[in-house]
This record gives structure tokens, sequence and C-alpha cells, in this order.
């Protein structure tokens, strides 16, 4: 949504950049090489944990953007308990009716919630709960002129 | 050092001439000549504990580094205040804070109001290096208008000297060594049930961060008011 404040800027992204993949698109599979990735959430499943290790081997420049990538944020309150407390907590404890803890068809929760650059390596770091519009604009107007964005000046952690 | 016996001191401060007490420390003569220094333990009108090490300075010709906040200026001296090995260390030591405890700054009370925050953009401290510990923590929602939560205290100590040299009260105090320390209230009783606690409020204005706050505020509502403390602490200076 953050992304979507850059308003008509996004016009001047579009540009210089063509949009390749999203969670939103039709094509399913990464595509094979990308310059740049914007990546948002924490590690939290095996699917994601796959799905990053997948996307920063074809990427060029990996971006965290937002508090969730960055610091594992709110999802990583559940770090304090074990994985199994939580599913337990969730699918058990606070369920009348046929109480079970699924395991087929959805991804294996990790341990631990994690943040993206403790998986893989990140190139550059965009925090905020959300990154405001023009933190985003200003990264990636440098980024797209060879430049390493110093955000400090934009944003910061939290909002 | 008693009044009598300061003398009038010059330095360099970032390659500036500046002249100083001779009983100041390094932070004060910055502040007085608008050099920044980042602190986080240190606040006017209380005593000094050099806790939190983010204030550590350069001083040319030794190669330790000092503590601006409990550094006493001496004759000559030349003080780097900003370098490449400085900002390392106080992005590690920021990377530490954030990692020892739970802080969540998008759902804190403190967000936007918060030091340890603003530090971190400051110093450019766009991610933490350090693995986070996620250890579980209390909060004591006992008392009737406050609220401590352990998850975001840093251990500055500014609530246990607020409390005990401003007030007199020394409701506040650590508990516990190392990464078990906590403040506690009188012998690790629930704040609720203390029998020294004024309910004065002034250990919830001087914190940094979000870990003493009021209850009934939300996400971002807590800012803080401290005007009174150098006020306060130049008051107890004269009647003692």
């Amino acid at each position: 949504m953050s992304f979507l404040d850059l308003d008509e800027r996004l016009i001047q992204i579009a540009e210089k950049a063509s949009l390749v993949y999203s969670p939103l698109v039709d094509i399913k599979t990464f595509p094979d090489w990308v310059d740049l990735t914007l990546v948002e959430g924490a590690v939290s499943n095996m699917e994601d944990w796959e799905k990053i290790r997948n996307v920063r081997q074809h990427t060029h420049t990996l971006v965290s953007l937002g508090d969730c990538a960055i610091t594992g944020n709110v999802p990583s309150m559940r770090n304090q308990f074990s994985a199994n407390a939580v599913l337990e907590r969730s699918y058990h404890e606070n369920i009348e009716l046929y109480p079970q803890i699924p395991r087929d068809m959805v991804p294996h929760l990790l341990a631990r919630v994690r943040p993206v650059h403790e998986v893989v390596k990140v190139d550059v770091f965009i925090p905020g709960c959300p990154p405001p519009a023009d933190a985003i604009f200003f990264a990636l107007s440098e980024l797209l002129e060879g430049r390493t964005p110093d955000l400090s000046a934009y944003t910061r952690f939290g909002s | 050092m008693s009044r009598l016996s300061q003398q009038v001191v010059t330095l360099k401060i970032d390659g500036r001439d500046v002249g100083a007490r001779s009983n100041e420390t390094i932070l004060e003569v910055a502040h007085e000549n608008d050099i920044n220094i980042p602190s986080l333990c240190s606040v006017e009108g209380l005593s000094v504990v050099g806790s939190c090490r983010l204030c550590l300075v350069e001083v040319r010709g030794t190669s330790e580094l000092v503590s601006a906040c409990s550094t006493y200026v001496r004759e000559g001296m030349d003080i780097v205040t900003h370098s490449e090995r400085l900002s390392h260390y106080r992005q590690t030591i920021l990377s530490l804070f954030f990692s020892e405890r739970n802080h969540l700054c998008a759902v804190c009370v403190s967000n936007n109001h918060c030091e340890l925050q603003g530090q971190a953009q400051a110093l450019g401290l766009s991610h933490v290096e350090v693995a986070y510990r996620y250890p579980q923590l209390p909060v004591d929602a006992s008392h009737e208008r406050f609220v401590i939560d352990h998850n975001r205290c840093i251990l500055c100590t500014r609530c246990v000297r607020v409390c005990d040299e401003i007030e007199r009260a020394h409701t506040w105090d650590v508990a516990g060594r190392g990464v078990q320390a906590l403040v506690i209230t009188d012998l690790n009783e629930p704040w609720g049930s203390s029998e020294t606690c004024t309910s004065c409020g002034k250990c919830v204005q001087v914190c940094p961060t979000g870990a003493l706050f009021e209850k009934g505020k939300a996400v971002a509502e807590m800012s803080r008011r401290r005007r009174f403390l150098p006020y306060l602490a130049k008051t107890k200076e004269k009647s003692s």
C-alpha cells in the first residue's frame, strides 16, 4: 500500500524499470535474473525460507522493505514461545469445534521468525512500518541511478 | 571536585577551540557549544552513570575511548566526537540494545517519541546485525496509573536515579546481573503494592523508551515532559 502511495511518481519509476514479478502477477515462477527485488515480510515458514533463497540466487540487488523484513517486527513476537506452543494456542486451546493442528497443505513453521538478512545477504534496507512513500521513491531513484541510498533522513524503525 | 578549585580550561572539540570550567564533563561542554554527542543514559539534572556507552569519544594522544558524560575536561584535550570508528561502535551498541530485549517500534507507545528509535535513525542504523534474543519478560501493570514493560527497558537507570535523587523515594533499583538484570520496585514487589512509591510519575517522564508509560496511552501516544528536571535538580542542590 505504501508503494502505491508513490502515486504519479509510479509513472517516473515505470519509465525506467519494468515490473517482472510480484505476488499479484500471473507468472508463478520467479524470473531467471532480476536487477532489483523488494522483499517485504519476515521469514516465518519453510516456504518463505525456500522462496527467499531462490529470490536471492536470481537477484542482483536485494532490498528489505519495511520493518517485518528488517527486524521481524510483529510476526517475531511469537519467538518468545516455541512454534509448537504457538500452534497449540491457535489450533487447540482457543478452538472448541474439531481442534486440530494443520499438518498438510500448509508450510511448516520455522522455530523462529527471522529477519530476511539472517537468511540471505541483503544489499539495501528501507526501514519503517510502513516505510513512507518518499523513502521508497528516494531509494528506488537512487538505486536506478546506480547509487546506494542513505535513508536516515527519510525513515526509521517504526513510523 | 569542589567549586572553589575549578579553573578555566581550553580544549578542542572536533577542531573547534572551546573554553570550559574544569568541573564540566566533555558532554556538558559539547552541548554548551552546540556540538552533538549521542547519549542515552545521561539526562540533565541527574547523576552520571556512563552505562550506555553511546557517548564514547576519541581523545587524540590516547588510543582508548572515553565516555563523554563521565569524563571531565582537561587543559589541552583534543576531542573527536564523530569518526568511522566511533560510528561503528555506536551502531554496534544500538544493535545490542535492540537485540537484547523485544523492541517493536511499530507497536510501541513511544513510537516517534523514543530516544532509542531516534538515535538509531540519527546514527544511520538501518538494520541489526546481532542476533535477536527474544527473551520472555514480564509486564507489571499493577500500579494504578503507570506500567513497566521490561521488554522495552534498556537499563539506563534514569528511573532509579530520578526516584532516588529528586523524589528521594528510592522505589526503583536494579536486581540481577548482566543479561538477567531488571529494574525493580521496592524489594522486587509489584509496583502497585509498593509502599515507597509516591506515584509522582517522574520515572515515567524520564524514561527514554516505552518501558515506563502512563496507562491509557496507545501506540505512539506516549510523549514525555522533562523540563521540570533541571529546575528540580537546582532546587535540591540549593537546599542540601
